[in-house]
């Protein structure tokens, strides 16, 4: 993974003497609410309902195990013990005191972490796949790219009062894990018949109070050129995007406004200006980074070792039952990807304890070449495992509750804080993805639906990414009570669509039986072998409205 | 008058800024250094403004871009982008390209109400003079100027990102 020189360095810390001021004038009262707001912002610092909440960056998803245990150590001296990865690859907790962010800063710097754009009008982490550089699919790993850009991005002096914030996902396989076509900026990294790496730009994608597909505006851009067609793209969006409303602010409101075809002149001319400037990626640079993700040290895994595996797997149908759900193919034979699940009934999704983050570390460091993953389906992926210690992992996972064998299906559910803990909040998220964790508490039940992607959001914001959820549930506001509306057929790959709402919302209690009911339907009407979605797609809204109000 | 942080110093400020728009002829401007909005620096250029062109800049709000304005820019000697609320950033873009798109060597000032937390970004796009919101002390803001000792990326002060200059 990426490790900082003594000038990364530099700037971490910087930044943290910088805020450190900040925070200081501000209890002195020599900066106003309004004047702190962004500044605090845009270190991932929020002023939640009940406490402040610090959403701390994690670029691109990955971490070492140093880093984890850092994670650990914050979630235990500066909040409640624990702490929640989101549906952006970041980490956020809950209760830290404001006066204490400065010394919380201050130590992820020591490990080289930091809360930098992870809030705020301004360009936000960068995410991508979390199977990036092991994925039998992949074309090119994004991670090497997403590090430049990440540079790039950071206090970008032209960029850090932008008319909204601004999001960015890169893909670099043939399925698209990273979500790229509901993104401000959306990179498809493709290789042309020649060997030369470029990127299919999509702009204009994104959820939220107006969800939208993004549009392609650029195909196979040569990689050299990536920062400076982002510098142009962003330039057009910080002169002309809107500034009078924001819930108009985003770029894909812009983009639609002007047209795809326009907004993509506008940015062709602009780039036309500073395609050759010094900001014109150098092959030296590029491969500076690249070595920095280098493939990790394989072994040869023994054929007997496997075998031993395989009949482990005969003998126990739990872990075959894990083993089916829960790893991940690897271009790497002998190997696998394991998703540790935070999915456990009972737990919020995401939610992870000081403990849990520790015992990660270990996990890493024993199993995965010292590095894990945070995923934005809210899990935590070990990239590197040998296939001949799965069991023992199995083992440990069971003991320290990431075992449940039910990754990708509708348990695996993604959801925002919600209004347990979040200002904007219509609704609670959390209860609701409980209810619907209990009520589908049968395993064999689930392995009939198959994958299903489930996904709540607490608002419109869309942190849950409703959207583009299979099922999708949308906490709203009615007269001061919370509803909940259901939408169907979303999907985030390359062939991504926003799903349809079914009708008027649901109260809490009756969305778990409004679930089953589709979800029977569903068993009802599929072909062999049709997922929801497929069935979805060629039957359409009315026959599970049908069920749903019946 | 009221103070401006003119690179690393605090200066009265001498010129005064037109809010008129309807202004028609150059015999209507008061005596002084005056900083023009947009509207009436384009009437104006048209019939010449030689005779007190060193007294004259110009402030563009922050929806107007450098390409509206008329006449040859670069021997102006003042140009003001107005940043009405700090957190519309409209104005750095405004001012970079002033600079590296329209080759501007005058004096580029921040005006409106930029904070003290922005001044290394005005910078780096290439103001040399901010006029800071009401409620601070352009003296401490100093300080902030230097809160950054190396940048990634490139921007009118570093014509080369920090991947050009790493050894």
């Amino acid at each position: 993974m990426y490790r900082y020189d003594h000038l990364d360095r530099q700037i971490v810390e910087d930044r943290v003497a910088q805020f450190r001021d900040q925070t200081e004038r501000y209890l002195r009262g020599e900066i106003s609410e309004d004047e702190f707001r962004p500044l605090r912002l845009q270190n991932g610092l929020y002023v939640q309902r009940l406490a402040p909440m610090l959403r701390v960056s994690i670029p691109y998803g990955l971490l070492s195990s140093e880093q984890v245990r850092m994670l650990a150590h914050i979630a235990r001296r500066y909040d409640k013990g624990y702490g929640h990865i989101t549906t952006r690859q970041n980490i956020q907790y809950n209760w830290p005191a404001l006066e204490d962010v400065p010394d919380i800063l201050a130590d992820l710097a020591s490990v080289e972490m930091h809360a930098i754009q992870t809030s705020g009008n301004c360009i936000r982490n960068f995410t991508t796949d979390q199977f990036a550089g092991i994925a039998p699919d992949e074309t090119l790993d994004p991670r090497p790219y997403c590090e430049i850009m990440r540079q790039w991005a950071t206090f970008h002096p032209e960029f850090a009062f932008l008319p909204r914030k601004f999001k960015i996902a890169v893909c670099g396989s043939e399925a698209d894990r990273a979500a790229i076509l509901v993104h401000d900026i959306g990179l498809n990294l493709v290789r042309d018949n020649n060997g030369d790496i470029g990127f299919d730009v999509y702009v204009g994608g994104g959820m939220g109070r107006t969800p939208v597909i993004g549009s392609l505006i650029r195909k196979n851009l040569p990689e050299e050129h990536i920062l400076t067609y982002l510098e142009a793209i962003l330039r057009i969006y910080n002169l002309f995007g809107n500034r009078d409303n924001k819930f108009k602010a985003r770029i894909k409101i812009l983009v639609r406004a002007m047209g795809a075809e326009a907004f993509a002149a506008k940015v062709e001319r602009e780039w036309a200006a500073i395609k050759d400037s010094a900001s014109r990626l150098t092959q030296q640079e590029i491969d500076r980074v690249k070595a920095h993700f280098p493939s990790q040290p394989y072994q040869r895994v023994a054929p007997e070792a496997l075998n031993r595996i395989e009949s482990l797997k005969l003998e126990n149908i739990e872990f075959q039952r894990w083993l089916n759900r829960n790893t991940q193919a690897h271009k790497q034979p002998g190997y696998a990807a394991v998703t540790l699940s935070l999915k456990r009934v009972g737990i919020p999704p995401g939610d992870v304890t000081a403990e849990q983050l520790d015992a990660i570390a270990d996990l890493c460091d024993r199993y995965s070449f010292g590095e894990a993953r945070t995923t934005h389906e809210q899990n935590i992926v070990l990239a590197d495992v040998r296939r001949d210690e799965l069991y023992d992992l199995w083992q440990e996972c069971c003991r320290l509750g990431f075992a449940a064998p039910t990754v990708g299906t509708l348990s695996d559910i993604i959801c925002c804080p919600g209004g347990d803990f979040c200002s904007l909040a219509n609704a609670k998220s959390i209860p609701v993805a409980e209810a619907i964790q209990r009520r589908f508490d049968n395993i064999d039940y689930l392995y009939d639906l198959g994958d299903i992607d489930l996904n709540i959001s607490g608002c419109m914001n869309a942190c849950g990414h409703h959207h583009v959820g299979h099922i999708g549930i949308l906490g709203v506001d009615k007269k001061g009570e919370e509803w909940f509306q259901i939408q169907l057929g979303g999907n985030q790959g390359k062939d991504a669509s926003l799903a349809e709402v079914l009708g008027p919302s649901f109260s809490r209690d009756d969305v778990p039986e409004v679930i089953e009911r589709i979800l029977t339907r569903y068993l009802e009407l599929r072909l062999p072998g049709e997922s929801f979605l497929e069935a979805y797609r060629r039957l359409g809204l009315q026959v599970f409205k049908e069920v749903a109000y019946a | 008058m009221p103070d401006l942080i003119c690179g690393e110093r605090i200066i009265a400020d001498t010129w005064q800024r037109i809010t008129d728009t309807s202004l028609e002829r150059i015999d209507q401007l008061p005596e002084g250094q005056l900083l023009l909005p947009l509207e009436v620096w384009n009437r104006l250029a048209c019939d010449g403004l030689s005779s007190r062109s060193h007294e004259l800049g110009l402030w563009l709000s922050s929806g107007q871009l450098p390409d509206g304005v008329q006449g040859d820019l670069k021997s102006i000697p003042v140009i003001a982008v107005e940043f009405p609320v700090f957190a519309d950033g409209r104005g750095f873009s405004i001012g970079y390209l002033l600079r590296s798109r329209f080759g501007y060597s005058g004096q580029l000032r921040a005006i409106g109400a930029p904070i003290r937390d922005q001044l290394t970004y005005l910078r780096r796009c290439g103001f040399d003079a901010m006029q800071l919101a009401e409620n601070y002390d352009p003296v401490a803001a100093l300080a902030s100027l230097h809160d950054f000792s190396e940048v990634y990326q490139t921007s009118f002060d570093q014509p080369l990102p920090l991947f050009r200059r790493r050894s």
